[in-house]
């Protein structure tokens, strides 16, 4: 095992596959000389050369059409986009190209890529750079949606979502880049669609993503020291393929669902696994299942504001126990 | 050299220029400030400086009348202190401060000052230069007299939408100016390693139909008589101007940048010969202006930033309470009953 920065991990990631697949290349702004403006890819220019990692001018509709055209003809670029929120100019290659070339063509086309972008707030950055767009990934059939809390799922899924068949939007937490934590020496490969038990618990079990998940596990941890009372952490890890089963056996033991989302509410996440559940595991449930999410307002810049509208460990902890007791 | 003492005033009188140096000093002074508060961990979030580049937002800003529209980049301080919005606002924001432009809602990168016709700041590359169309195009549709002027970088003539926003413009002989500010920066990356041509606006306008203008952008003179010719254009009904303003950031791209990629010397070179303040105090000198007067102008700023600085310190940072106002029309965020 190896102590990585989430950060490192990325990097360590992409040269993984790189090193195993010579049509692995990668492109973005500022992302090789620089190595990125958040630094995940520091290392990788020097390593693979300007035939493999590639500065591109800012031209977001460029960069993924051209990783699009590159994956239909035999490559598997990793494309980055700096920030989620700038998807949204070339959301078209998103939401019209790679997510429906594979039906349009019967099969005919694919677009095995990975689509990096550093999304999440917290950076007091406001309203056009902190945006969790994961929602706006997961509403679209035909693309997989990866949003790695761990430097070891994200070297692992990163390495997954390369080899995938289809295009991956992979959402890094840019709140989690400098955190540690230890990752798998050598070839490390996680699966998609596959959520994770990361703390064990019986009386209520909460579904997080991301930046969420560390917080929902230190509400956790508080609720059981402060009150006894034992929560079980879901880390979903990839929205899409969903791995319901984890999240149903765990509702199904607890009887009781929360989801910390970090999206804002309308149509996030989180919706669609309490409905989910509703449907298929009702009689399960003791209660009502209760979604604990940003606001429905854009995000605010300053730190004060910014601190109260995405979930807290003290709102989760709160709002648990008031639903709870 | 002689000592050539006064030059006569060409076409541009003492009084702008006087001007013109009171407001690139201005944004000199304010943003130095604002570097400074940043190491003094009050400003939060990001600020991108316009340390460098002030002769542009001088140049244009005075050229401009009052109900012209300003769009502006998140490096808009310079922008938005140049249409004569309040330095405490500005500084306000920047720190996140109730007294900020937009009480913090926004912060650094879009600042907003609708009463001084800077309507707004945008940090999704772009994004603004199809909004200044549209302004323009209400302007025309309307039967308004005012221009709208867009601010960006040479890294945003790469972009989809300044094509868009310029082919438009000129399809419709809309009152816009597009101003190019080329600090040779694309962030991190050297502009000319990742653009097909040697001047990334310029270049481009015959493309469009348009006269390639290339002027230097710090010298505050050259951009203000350039920009009252595109104005008086735009004014007349004859359409768009695209500017191309050779200019250097002094400053890292956003705060915590040190600029590791510049080759040595090339900030020092251009802060050395190439500074619009250094060069434009001289000018004021050549043309006879009692240095008395010059360091009244200094001072008088010095003392403003210094008053704005305090003011916006002592202001409390944002209530709770306006979290969730002006989502909506009716001032609030309601999305159900
Ligand atoms: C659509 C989009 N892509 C990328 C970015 C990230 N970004 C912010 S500033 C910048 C560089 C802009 O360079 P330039 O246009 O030359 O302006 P300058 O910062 O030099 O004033 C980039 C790539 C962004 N904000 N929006
Ligand atoms: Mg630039």
């Amino acid at each position: 095992m190896a102590q990585l920065t989430y950060r490192e991990a990325v990097a360590a990631g992409i040269a993984q596959e790189m090193e195993r697949d010579e049509t692995v290349a990668f492109i973005g702004e500022d992302v090789a000389r620089a190595g990125g403006v958040f630094k995940a890819t520091v290392g990788l220019f020097d390593k693979f050369g300007p035939k493999r990692v590639i500065d591109t001018p800012i031209s977001e509709q460029a960069i993924l059409g051209a990783a699009m055209g590159a994956a239909m003809t035999g490559m598997r670029p990793i494309a980055e986009i700096m920030f989620s929120d700038f998807l949204a100019v070339c959301w078209d290659f998103v939401a019209n190209e790679m997510s429906k070339s594979r039906y349009m063509s019967d099969g005919q086309l694919k677009c095995p890529l990975v689509v990096r972008t550093g999304n999440g707030g917290g950076s007091r950055f406001g309203a056009q750079h902190s945006q969790s767009i994961e929602n706006w990934a997961m509403a679209i059939p035909g693309i997989k949606v990866v949003a790695p809390s761990t430097p070891a799922d994200v070297k692992g899924l990163l390495a997954a979502s390369v080899r995938d068949e289809d295009p991956v939007i992979f959402f890094e937490h840019k709140s989690l880049y400098a955190i540690k934590g230890e990752v798998p020496e050598g070839e490390h490969v996680d699966t998609l669609g596959t959520a994770k038990v990361v703390r064990p618990g019986k009386d209520a079990t909460i579904v997080a993503l991301a930046l969420m998940v560390p917080r929902a596990i230190q509400a956790a941890d508080k609720l059981m020291t402060d009150h006894g009372i034992d929560v079980e952490v879901v880390d979903i890890r990839t929205l899409v393929p969903l791995d319901m089963k984890t999240i149903s056996s765990s509702v199904a033991k607890t009887g009781r669902l929360f989801t910390v989302e970090e999206n804002p509410r309308l149509c996030g996440w989180g919706a669609e696994i309490v409905s989910i559940v509703v449907d298929e595991l009702f009689w399960e449930l003791d209660g009502p299942a209760v979604r604990i999410t940003t606001p429905h307002i854009p995000l605010p810049a300053a730190d004060n504001l910014e601190d109260i509208t995405i979930p807290s460990v003290d709102r989760i902890y709160s709002k648990i126990l008031d639903v709870l007791r | 050299m002689a000592k050539k003492k006064t030059l006569k005033n060409d076409d541009i009188d003492e009084k702008k220029r006087l001007e013109l140096y009171n407001s690139q000093y201005l944004i000199r002074v304010a943003e130095q400030r604002a570097y400074d508060l940043f190491l003094e961990n009050l400003v939060k979030g990001t600020s991108h400086l316009s340390l460098g580049q002030e002769a542009i937002a001088a140049g244009f800003a005075t050229a401009m009348q009052e109900n012209d529209k300003s769009f502006c980049t998140y490096r808009g301080h310079a922008h938005t202190l140049a249409r004569g919005a309040s330095v405490v606002g500005v500084l306000g924001e920047l720190m996140q401060r109730d007294c900020g432009l937009m009480r913090g809602k926004g912060g650094s990168m879009h600042l907003t000052d609708t009463s001084k016709g800077v309507m707004g700041s945008y940090a999704i590359i772009g994004a603004h230069l199809p909004m200044a169309v549209g302004s323009a195009w209400r302007a025309q549709y309307m039967g308004h007299d005012d221009v709208a002027t867009v601010f960006f970088g040479d890294g945003t003539t790469n972009i989809g939408a300044f094509h868009e926003a310029l082919n438009y413009a000129v399809v419709y002989k809309l009152p816009v100016v597009f101003v190019c500010e080329n600090n040779n920066y694309m962030e991190y990356t050297p502009i000319e390693s990742i653009t097909a041509v040697k001047n990334p606006a310029a270049d481009r306008a015959s493309a469009y139909g348009l006269d390639s203008i290339i002027i230097d952008g710090n010298d505050a003179d050259e951009v203000y008589r350039t920009a009252q010719v595109a104005y008086s254009k735009a004014r007349s009904g004859e359409g768009p101007s695209l500017i191309e303003c050779k200019t250097y950031r002094q400053s890292g791209h956003s705060r915590a940048d040190p600029g590791a990629y510049r080759p040595d010397g090339e900030l020092d070179h251009w802060k050395k010969n190439n500074d619009p303040i250094t060069r434009y105090r001289s000018r004021l000198i050549e043309f006879g202006v009692k240095q008395k007067i010059i360091d009244g102008i200094e001072e008088n700023i010095k003392r403003v930033v210094d008053e704005a600085t305090e003011e916006a310190k002592s202001s409390p940072v944002p209530p709770e309470e306006i979290l969730t106002t002006n989502v909506y029309a009716n001032g609030g965020w309601a999305w159900r009953n």
